[in-house]
């Protein structure tokens, strides 16, 4: 069994990543701290018909059902801590047990993300077998997820439960791989209602079931055999969603709360970019915008009067019209994520690959929608970033793309951290994985030649003077007060340029991806 | 992947690991009057900026000697002065006299942790580099043995959690002994003699390295050994010199410095520290019963005939091996014999038998881990639970997967071969006392956390962990005086020899 060679180096591993988390329990901490203490409060605290009305507090429920009951789950044992973090009136309430409590949680659901991530390493295709622990592919997988800077950052310092997320990603993925379909599309159904975020990459599974598993055979040429489309998988498939969304959503179905609750998960009225803009297009059209207005006002063909002063960039979260450019509506940017994956999708339905096309054309859903989303996180990148790594080890090609969209997504999340005493830890963590990324990598591939060009290691080096402008020269100089967020924006636009080229790069090697020239063997 | 990849991520991760503790409290944090460590250095950096040098060390007005008064030698002091120049840049509200007394802010506290981030970057952690890479072994081997070395707690703890500047007298003493190791002998004598100017405790490694060096001398008595001597001495004098420098203008000035540096009106100990004194204290008043006269002379004695053997094995037979024996059992026994001994000395014997962790895994990691527990009172005291059962852990779970600690426990791996025969199954019975050891302290971890003492005996916990400790330092310094008396004697040139 492969996980009892694995665990010669995985459980020194596994311990000493979860005691170097242990270590960053007094860290700087996030309003989503107080989110989940007032998610957890809400749940004990009040029946269920009155959840996703609570408005005491600003931090309203705002995920699917799943979580709700995950945040009651955890007040059953918040309560041995200290019972005033589940009193909902106690607004910012803090104590050393409570922030103790709220980390530990954070450390243990990362058991799922533990074992999604063991799934992960088993799973790998042992083309290169190397007699070095630090060169086996597996190894090298396990570093770049359980160590990976995005997931200790935002988890375990900025607070979100996203490791046990994406710990049954990692399983749904697997089971896709391993021929399991239904299985991997319950554990994918379960995540959503813990996370609406994952309906970015809910098309990939959709396509590709239907494309893989309900149309049974394909013609000798490799299209559709219509025929062949097999109803009862196709129920069993249907069933299985039906029936996770009834027990999510079942109970506030009943209780005539539907609405609600979708106004929660959905809630348009916030602006285009968050506070801090992630890097994808909306950033680089925003950038765009900007400087438009300012040579619009320059060259007096704009009245400064017509510009709203309240810019995106004043941190607040906003509805906001564009100065030069049209304005962007949700029904545009759904349109614009919409043409974006619509390419992959009709790859792995033309060109099937089996599950190698699904992961692939699901990093590109996780893409498109994070290039073109309405009211995009930048911490949405590692939805994109964590699923590459798993071709990064072995694939030459894709590592070159890990590289680029890991660093380069990575530098974006800084912005998250920016109390001084975290910095060093921020920076050293940062150097720390985009050395270990770049180092095992390289050796892992380093009888195929380099990973990357000339132009894309000059990019990449740009990011280390960005950085050292933005975070430390920048604050000390007399611009500093007047335009405190242009340094984000530089920031966010530099890094999205670098998104976006991995994504267009992903995008080609994955159309110019041959089809598998025999008759597929259909699971 | 490359060795100058492995260790860029060697040092990230040390790095890390200190920041993440500096996060913590340090010592004396928001505790009025008297404050803490912290307070202190803070304090010495007020009165060395803000007063004439021919203050800094006598009771005026100005400068309250029972407020922190300056009781380090004068490299401290101008330390501090250095860091109080920077501080004063920043922010001067930091270090104005009088008013500044037990100023706290997060600033201030991030100024300070940075300040002993710095000395640790460019004193300790080139030093540990340095004798790494001068180590022989395959290059695995040395990059394990980095790692474990830069993650030994206690050191982590008390500079960067409790609050401290040891990693600059470790660093100078590591200096000098990479000086002795390459055959720069005055270099390393102008380390040492720095070393001994930032702390005076150091002087528990003086008697390794004037043995070594007089040994060495000794044996080159044909080849101008004595010449040599002469050399050593002179360079010895004028560091001193050039560091005592404005205090030698007056007689006055030298001996209250002196005073202060070695306070001999304090008792024979104080608090609960895990040596012999205080472990008999349980049983016997050792205090009580005798004068401070015949306490002095006793500690005196002691502490003479336990470093006696060694030095002279040491003069005989100047070895690097036997150098860095002789360092851990001198220091280890000035820690269990001398006079006014803290718990925070045993990381003088902790560095040494770092240098040894990649040779005798087994017992130096053991050695290191109760070096950690035996400080944990002053530990919980200063709110560094989290941080002490993280690196703790930690350190352990790095030695006995990367250095195969747990494994190595052969009598060959031990070097007690002429002894096998006394003690049978030494290999068993030394991973079993091991694992009794570890999960006693656990135990005594978890209670002394999670209980309260019983009335009649409120220092129960302190007194057990500072028993439990001697009973263990006495064990090791038995072991490392064996090890290094029963090495065969080289009859050779010796300046060469590794």
């Amino acid at each position: 069994m492969a996980v009892s060679r694995m665990w010669s180096w995985l459980l020194p591993l596994v311990i000493g990543v979860t005691l170097f988390k242990c270590l960053l329990i007094p860290a700087y901490y996030s309003t989503d701290f107080e989110v989940h203490r007032n998610w957890m409060a809400i749940t004990y605290s009040l029946p269920m018909s009155k959840w996703y009305y609570e408005e005491t507090s600003r931090w309203r429920l705002d995920y699917p059902p799943f979580f709700a009951w995950l945040e009651y789950y955890l007040s059953y044992y918040a309560q041995f801590f200290d019972k005033e973090m589940l009193v909902v009136q106690n607004l910012n309430y803090t104590s050393d047990a409570t922030v103790l409590f709220q980390r530990l949680s954070v450390i243990v659901t990362d058991m799922v993300f533990i074992i999604g991530v063991v799934a992960c390493c088993q799973n790998i295709k042992r083309t290169k077998e190397s007699k070095e622990i630090l060169e086996k592919p597996d190894f090298i997988l396990a570093v770049l997820l359980l160590c990976n800077f995005g997931i200790l950052i935002v988890d375990h310092i900025h607070f979100q439960y996203n490791g046990f997320l994406f710990g049954m990603l990692f399983l749904s993925i697997v089971k896709m791989f391993k021929g399991r379909p239904v299985d991997s599309a319950l554990i994918f159904t379960i995540l959503m209602n813990f996370k609406h975020i994952f309906i970015y990459v809910a098309p990939a599974y959709g396509i590709y079931l239907l494309r893989s598993y309900c149309i049974a055979e394909n013609k000798p040429d490799g299209s559709v055999q219509w025929r062949s489309f097999n109803f009862l998988r196709f129920n069993v498939l249907a069933f299985i969603v039906c029936a996770v969304f009834a027990v999510s959503f079942g109970p506030f179905i009943v209780m005539g709360q539907l609405s609600q609750v979708l106004a929660r998960l959905f809630p348009f009225q916030r602006g285009l970019s968050h506070a801090y803009w992630a890097p994808n297009f909306w950033a680089q059209y925003n950038g765009a915008d900007k400087v438009l207005s300012i040579i619009g006002v320059k060259l007096q063909l704009l009245a400064p009067a017509n510009i709203s002063n309240a810019s995106m960039t004043g941190g607040l979260v906003q509805k906001y019209r564009h100065a030069v450019l049209p304005s962007v509506s949700p029904l545009a940017t759904l349109v614009c994520t919409l043409l974006s994956i619509t390419p992959a999708l009709c790859n792995i339905w033309l060109k099937p690959r089996g599950p190698r096309g699904f992961l692939q054309c699901l990093i590109l859903c996780a893409l498109g929608s994070f290039m073109f989303g309405w009211h995009v996180h930048e911490k949405a990148i590692l939805i994109s970033i964590l699923p590459l790594s798993l071709f990064a080890v072995e694939n030459r090609n894709d590592a070159g793309t890990y590289l680029i969209l890991a660093t380069t997504g990575h530098l974006s999340l800084f912005p998250l951290i920016f109390t001084v005493p975290e910095l060093p830890i921020k920076l050293c963590l940062m150097l720390f994985f985009t050395v270990y990324s770049f180092s095992a990598l390289h050796a892992l591939f380093r009888n195929e030649g380099t990973l990357l060009n000339w132009s894309e290691c000059i990019y990449l080096s740009g990011l280390i003077p960005l950085e050292v402008i933005c975070e430390i020269i920048y604050p000390h100089t007399r611009w500093h007060e007047r335009f405190p967020f242009v340094p984000l924006m530089f920031l966010s636009v530099y890094c999205s340029l670098g998104i976006t080229y991995a994504w267009i790069k992903l995008y080609i090697s994955v159309l110019r991806e041959p089809t598998l020239v025999k008759k597929l063997k259909v699971i | 992947m490359e060795i100058s990849s492995m260790v860029a991520l060697v040092l990230m991760v040390s790095f890390t690991v200190r920041w993440a503790v500096s996060l913590n409290s340090y010592s004396g944090a928001g505790k009025p009057p008297m404050y803490g460590d912290y307070e202190a250095q803070r304090h010495w950096q007020e009165i060395t900026f803000n007063l004439p040098i021919d203050e800094w060390y006598f009771n005026t007005s100005n400068n309250d000697l029972e407020y922190w008064g300056l009781d380090y030698p004068p490299f401290t002091a101008y330390h501090s002065l250095l860091c109080a120049y920077v501080a004063e840049l920043i922010d001067p509200e930091w270090i104005a006299l009088f008013t500044s007394q037990g100023y706290e802010s997060d600033k201030h506290k991030l100024f300070m942790r940075s300040t002993v981030v710095v000395a640790d970057i460019t004193v300790y952690v080139p030093a540990i580099l340095y004798y790494v890479h001068l180590c022989e072994g395959p290059w695995a081997t040395k990059v394990s043995f980095l790692l474990c070395a830069l993650l030994y707690p206690g050191l982590i703890l008390i500079d960067h959690g409790h609050f401290q500047y040891n990693c600059i007298s470790l660093g100078l003493i590591l200096w000098g002994v990479l000086g002795l190791l390459n055959d720069r002998v005055f270099l390393g004598s102008v380390a040492f003699c720095m070393a001994l100017n930032y702390k005076q405790m150091e002087l528990y490694h003086a008697p390794p390295f004037f043995c070594y060096l007089l040994g060495s001398c000794l044996r080159n008595l044909k080849n101008g050994g004595l010449k040599q001597l002469l050399k050593i001495t002179l360079v010895v004098l004028i560091s001193f010199a050039c560091c005592w420098l404005p205090f030698l203008t007056s007689f006055q000035q030298c001996l209250q410095v002196i005073r202060r540096i070695f306070p001999v009106d304090r008792g024979l100990f104080e608090d609960k520290v895990g040596n012999v004194w205080c472990s008999l204290s349980v049983i016997l008043k050792v205090k009580e019963i005798l004068s401070q006269q015949t306490q002095i002379w006793l500690s005196f004695a002691a502490t003479l005939l336990t470093i006696l053997p060694t030095c002279v094995k040491l003069t005989i037979d100047p070895t690097i091996k036997g150098f860095k024996f002789s360092l851990i059992n001198c220091s280890l026994a000035f820690f269990l014999f001398s006079f006014q001994v803290h718990e925070k000395s045993i990381l003088l014997a902790a560095i040494p038998v770092l240098l040894i962790l990649h040779e005798l895994p087994f017992m130096a990691t053991w050695f290191l881990l109760v070096s950690t527990f035996s400080m944990l009172p002053l530990l919980l005291k200063d709110g560094l639970l989290l941080p002490y059962i993280c690196t703790s852990l930690a350190f352990l779970l790095v030695t006995t997967y990367l250095l195969s600690a747990f494994v190595k426990v052969s009598v060959e791996d031990l070097q007690l071969q002429r002894w096998s025969t006394y003690i049978p199954q030494l290999p068993r019975v030394a991973k079993s006392a091991f694992r009794v050891s570890v999960i006693a302290m656990a135990t005594l971890s978890l209670i002394s956390v999670a209980l309260n003492p019983p009335s009649r005996l409120p220092h129960l916990f302190s007194v057990l962990v500072s028993l439990f400790s001697c009973i263990h330092f006495l064990m090791f310094l038995m072991y490392f005086n064996i090890l290094h008396l029963w090495e065969p004697v080289v009859q050779r040139q010796l300046w060469k020899v590794k």
